[in-house]
């Protein structure tokens, strides 16, 4: 095991994140801050309870979900695409570095950034409203596997994409409308029965689901359910990259 | 001595059909320098590249230190530093912070003492806390040597080392790479220019169209340059050389026309006051005498236009 390496990559990536401070932590902060003017003062406001919470307390979860999927994935995609994009991944291939140990520091990083900011904006939402997690244990856990595997799908974006555009372009494409419609602001039991069953499609429905749960004790899918959804995104994500470093794909010609 | 790299039939061919390298066995001795030259696109990259683990090779293998590079790559990258043709750096990253990760990379422990000592040797030392993209083209070509020779390999690429750089960088460079020679780093370098080869190499290969045409020791391709042949047009043809003249090995061509003479002018006595004397008293007439020479880079053009 290369362990200097792993911190190597770690450490470096570690030291990006606190050259750009302002736009690595700062800036999330300020759109959670945002989000609750708007939805949990504003409009919260006319809205009272939800499932016995207050609503500004009620979308504390899904808001941290919400940050936290978008930066890991970032964070990890853009942490392996740079080095394509700028020429400096020579040096990853030609060192002794095997492909688990690219994985651990790229992912690592990424998903302690987004564990970092998760728990900032808990800290944040805290001023706002009165929060009272009901399972810390399995709140830090469902907040540290949606890292990890966020992350691990933003290492794939990353060697994926052949420009800045692709980058981007499954984040706010396809992850932003997922998490706005999986209900990061609203339960599902608030909409049509139809879409109720529609909704249960979106797999971040079952993040938010059993992430609020850690919370309040609720949930609009068994935990049990969502513990799987996510352990099991993390096991394709996993595979695919396996399969990337086996076939080189991206990396190697 | 045990060659410490060792090429068996390399093969690298595209999806498109196009072949990098069409067959390339090479065994590169501990300690040595090998240059080797080619116009570009003859697949000197290519066929560094896959030694270090960059791209994949279609066939063949490849051997660092007696370990295959795909079996035992830890070990085999391990004792390689390459220094790629295009100057890549992270821009925000610190001079010495740069050789700090690469070490790391290649599993050593932080060691402030040998990255100080790379940096004073690379005339880095007062860059040292500089932003890599605050330096000059010179400086971070440096900072790429610097950090192939952090994790101290035994075994050194240079790919166009000096392609772009100025004289005294180059000079810089040669001395760099002697002074490596003295550690017993086992240098492979590829070139565009004939010059380099001639001032630092040991031995040079001449790659073209993913070939290897020719791989021979400086010194021997040195004395084929050294030679020179002279040509003695003849007033009148003759059939057969003179009795005379058959100790000096000539050439008779152009239907007894002209007679060459092939001499080496870094011997002490080229032998052409002798030949013309013996000549004279022969009672031949001379037309016209000519000399001409083979250098480097006609061997080197003949053997790419071949």
């Amino acid at each position: 095991m290369n362990f200097y390496a792993i911190r190597a990559i770690y450490m470096f990536e570690m030291a990006r994140t606190f050259r750009t401070i302002v736009q690595s932590i700062v800036s999330p902060v300020i759109s959670t801050c945002l989000y609750f003017v708007v939805f949990g003062t504003a409009i919260g406001s006319r809205i009272q309870q939800v499932e016995d919470v207050p609503y500004g307390t009620f979308i504390v979860p899904g808001l941290i979900m919400l940050s936290v999927l978008m930066q890991s994935m970032t964070n990890a995609s853009f942490g392996i695409y740079f080095p394509k994009f700028i020429g400096t991944i020579y040096e990853l291939l030609s060192a002794p570095v095997s492909a688990f140990e690219l994985v651990i520091a790229y992912v690592g990083a990424a998903a302690t950034k987004a564990l970092m900011i998760g728990l900032i904006i808990l800290a944040t939402a805290h001023l706002f409203v009165p929060i009272e997690i009901l399972h810390p244990v399995w709140m830090l856990s469902f907040l540290v596997l949606t890292c990890v595997s966020f992350a691990l799908f933003g290492f794939i974006i990353g060697i994926w994409a052949k420009n800045f555009e692709q980058l981007n372009l499954i984040p706010m494409l396809i992850i932003t409308p997922l998490v706005f419609l999986g209900g990061s602001f609203y339960s599902i039991s608030m909409l049509p029965p139809l879409w109720q069953k529609i909704t249960l499609f979106n797999p971040v429905v079952y993040l938010i689901s059993g992430f609020r749960w850690s919370f309040f004790g609720n949930a609009d899918v068994a935990v049990a359910i969502s513990l799987s959804a996510i352990a099991g995104f993390m096991l394709v994500c996993m595979g695919i990259v396996w399969w990337i470093f086996k076939t080189g794909y991206r990396l190697k010609s | 001595m045990a060659s410490i790299v060792s090429i068996r039939d390399l093969r690298k061919s595209y999806a498109d059909g196009g072949e990098a390298l069409k067959g390339v066995s090479l065994d590169i001795e501990e300690g040595e320098i090998i240059a080797l030259l080619g116009p570009n696109g003859a697949g000197k990259t290519t066929l560094i590249s896959t030694i270090c683990g960059i791209t994949y090779a279609s066939s063949g293998s490849v051997s660092v230190g007696g370990y295959d590079i795909t079996n035992d790559y830890r070990k085999t990258r391990a004792m390689i530093g390459l220094v790629p043709q295009e100057i890549t750096l992270e821009s925000f990253q610190k001079v010495k912070d740069s050789l700090h990760f690469s070490r790391g990379l290649f599993n050593k422990p932080r060691d402030e003492a040998i990255v100080d000592q790379l940096l004073k040797k690379l005339s880095l030392w007062d860059k040292r806390d500089a932003r890599n993209m605050t330096l000059s083209g010179g400086m971070r070509r440096r900072v790429m040597i610097g950090k192939a020779l952090s994790h101290q390999p035994r075994i050194l690429f240079l790919d166009e080392p000096t392609a772009g750089v100025d004289v005294e960088l180059r000079k810089d460079m040669w001395d760099i790479v002697s002074e490596l020679r003295k550690d017993g780093v086992t240098i492979i370098l590829t070139t565009h220019y004939i010059e380099e080869a001639e001032a630092i190499a040991d031995r040079v290969g001449v790659i073209n169209g993913g070939e290897m045409l020719l791989i021979e020791d400086k010194d021997t391709l040195m004395q084929r340059m050294g030679a020179k042949t002279m040509r003695i047009d003849l007033q009148q043809p003759i059939d057969e050389i003179p009795a005379a003249l058959v100790s000096y090995d000539l050439r008779l061509d152009y239907g007894g026309a002209a007679l060459f003479y092939t001499y080496d002018t870094r011997g002490e006595r080229t032998g052409i006051t002798r030949l013309l004397t013996d000549l004279n008293n022969t009672g031949l007439g001379l037309r016209d005498v000519q000399t001409s020479q083979s250098s480097l880079e006609d061997i080197f053009v003949d053997l790419v236009k071949g």
